[in-house]
């Protein structure tokens, strides 16, 4: 298997809506990462596309659609797609193409344009669920998260004020990220007097739907080094998924995640994830999913998490920094482009290009995705 | 780099740029399979259905034909009866359109007594508020009468608290 590494990568910014075309968001997020990297399109002999459900953009083979923008025409190309998941996964696709052998550099690119389904893309998640068992209830998406929560914090007897102290940490890091839609000082009473969508879901407990787009470069050791003094190895991959019947398991904890983050572990020859993680971007979409897979990818035991959050631990400064970016709850959550925050974040942060998100002395790092139907999970173990 | 690509826009803003516009106008009839069309053609009856799993010895709600875990064909139709307990629940404020509502829908995961651990459905509360709603709650189905059932999850209109 070859050893590969991350010499490039680049982002829109997220938005509720852009003015870009999904093509035109992939074009300017490639164009950034071949920059980074001073490459041009002729260098790459890969490409893999990572986009979420048709049904936002309505439009169906949504990579092919996509290629022009992806730089992918008249090149080998592919489209991967696990849901939220795919943000995590798409990079671990451009790994494999490069880890086989088959590719010297593969460019993976990340687009989600949820602002064309109107009036809101809520009513396109209503095509994921079970047609036979759950579209007569007339579900929305929201509600599977707020139960899942609950149930997180019924278990471990988790308050929701110390969840909320995820959403003040992550809108107040997303001050320091060029691409943030929701960046903001808040405080845990304004989480908590928040509008209650779902309950316990409000308003402040959960990232918003954006447009955005995203892009990495994956190169081959033995020609890593003619682009790059600064690359950033990929040492472990993992993704994992349970049964659609979500209500066929407890929901208190993603053993699909925990499976994912042990075979990345075991590849990356990581014993103690606490202790050898300098850096870490579990995937927030909300407040309380930074803490469960902060559990899931075995950063601290079963109930912990909010702990350490309280204690500071995760702050940029504490000793294991979580969502230096800002994440989804700060950046934005354009599906299958939270890539930007998540291995793209954790990229930069380990190149020491992170600019004032810079987690100092950050040598190993991991990001972590979660989709589907609440049952997927894919993770990436990054070292410089 | 100091900026990044990409031109923000307001729902107004959105309004003024030039757009294409288009709706889908297409529909959908799914067959149900095996397992489903008798779960519910036992729902038009006012029964709950599984299936038993004579390898792992669980029995399986909502019903499946094949075992996930053995990945052999399930062996047996099992009654079970209409109670169960609340697993996890929520109060919601949206509907599925993400339009705001005042009274909220009680919604859950209820574990069906008789079947194996964790095996639950998703469905409504009713007869009761949300501060009622716990965990461990035993409830039961409330059936909509027998002439307006059509054989659909939504034969059964909530779940009640149980009276025992």
């Amino acid at each position: 298997m070859e050893h590969v590494a991350c010499v490039g990568a680049g982002m829109t910014i997220f938005s509720r809506r852009l003015k870009e075309t999904g093509k035109e968001m992939c074009y300017e997020a490639v164009r950034m990462a071949l920059e980074e990297a001073e490459l041009e399109l002729k260098d790459i002999d890969t490409v893999v596309c990572g986009t979420a459900p048709d049904a936002f953009d309505g439009i169906h083979m949504k990579g092919e659609n996509l290629l022009d923008g992806c730089g992918g025409s008249k090149k080998t190309y592919m489209r991967v797609f696990t849901g939220g998941g795919t943000g995590v996964l798409a990079p671990i696709a451009g790994w494999w193409h490069v880890a086989s052998g088959l590719s010297d550099v593969c460019l993976v690119v990340c687009e989600e344009k949820m602002s064309s389904c109107f009036p809101h893309p809520q009513s396109a998640f209503a095509h994921i669920w079970d047609p036979i068992l759950e579209r007569p209830l007339n579900p929305n998406l929201v509600w599977i998260f707020a139960m899942e929560m609950n149930r997180y914090m019924h278990v471990h007897n988790i308050k929701k004020e110390d969840i909320a102290l995820v959403s003040v940490k992550n809108k107040k890091n997303a001050l320091d990220h060029p691409s943030a839609q929701l960046a903001a000082n808040i405080t845990v009473d304004d989480v908590l007097n928040s509008e209650v969508m779902a309950w316990p879901v409000q308003r402040l407990d959960i990232s918003p739907p954006s447009d955005g787009a995203a892009a990495m470069i994956f190169a081959r050791e033995d020609v890593v080094h003619s682009i790059t003094d600064n690359p950033v190895w990929v040492e472990g991959v993992g993704w994992c998924i349970d049964s659609t019947m979500w209500t066929n398991r407890d929901l208190y904890f993603p053993q699909y995640v925990a499976k994912a983050a042990k075979m990345a572990y075991r590849m990356a020859g990581i014993h103690n994830p606490f202790k050898d993680i300098d850096v870490a971007e579990p995937y927030d979409p909300f407040d309380y999913k930074e803490l469960h897979h902060m559990e899931g990818l075995l950063l601290c035991k079963k109930g912990e998490a909010a702990n350490l959050t309280k204690e500071g631990v995760t702050q940029r400064d504490g000793d294991l920094p979580t969502c230096p970016s800002g994440g989804l709850l700060g950046v934005g959550n354009p599906i299958a482009a939270t890539m930007g925050v998540k291995a793209c974040e954790i990229y930069w942060q380990l190149a020491g290009k992170a600019g004032k998100r810079q987690v100092p002395d950050a040598r190993t790092g991991v990001c972590q995705a979660w989709g589907d139907l609440m049952q997927y999970g894919s993770v990436m173990v990054m070292r410089s | 780099m100091e900026k990044y690509p990409g031109e923000a826009l307001s729902l107004e803003e959105m309004k003024k740029v030039t757009q294409e516009k288009w709706s889908p106008r297409v529909k959908y009839a799914w067959s149900c399979g095996e397992a489903m069309s008798r779960f519910l053609n036992e729902l038009k009856k006012g029964k709950l259905i599984g299936r038993k799993c004579h390898t792992c010895g669980r029995v399986i709600f909502p019903p499946k034909m094949f075992c996930e875990i053995c990945f052999k064909p399930t062996d047996e139709w099992v009654y079970l009866p209409d109670t169960g307990t609340v697993m996890t629940y929520s109060a919601s404020y949206l509907d599925k359109d993400a339009n705001r509502i005042t009274e909220p829908i009680l919604v859950g995961v209820i574990a069906i007594d008789g079947a194996s651990e964790d095996m639950g459905i998703m469905h409504y509360f009713g007869e009761m508020t949300a501060d009622e709603i716990t965990f461990g709650k035993k409830v039961q189905a409330v059936w909509k009468p027998e002439k307006e059932r059509t054989g659909s999850v939504t034969d059964i209109k909530w779940f009640k608290p149980l009276k025992e």
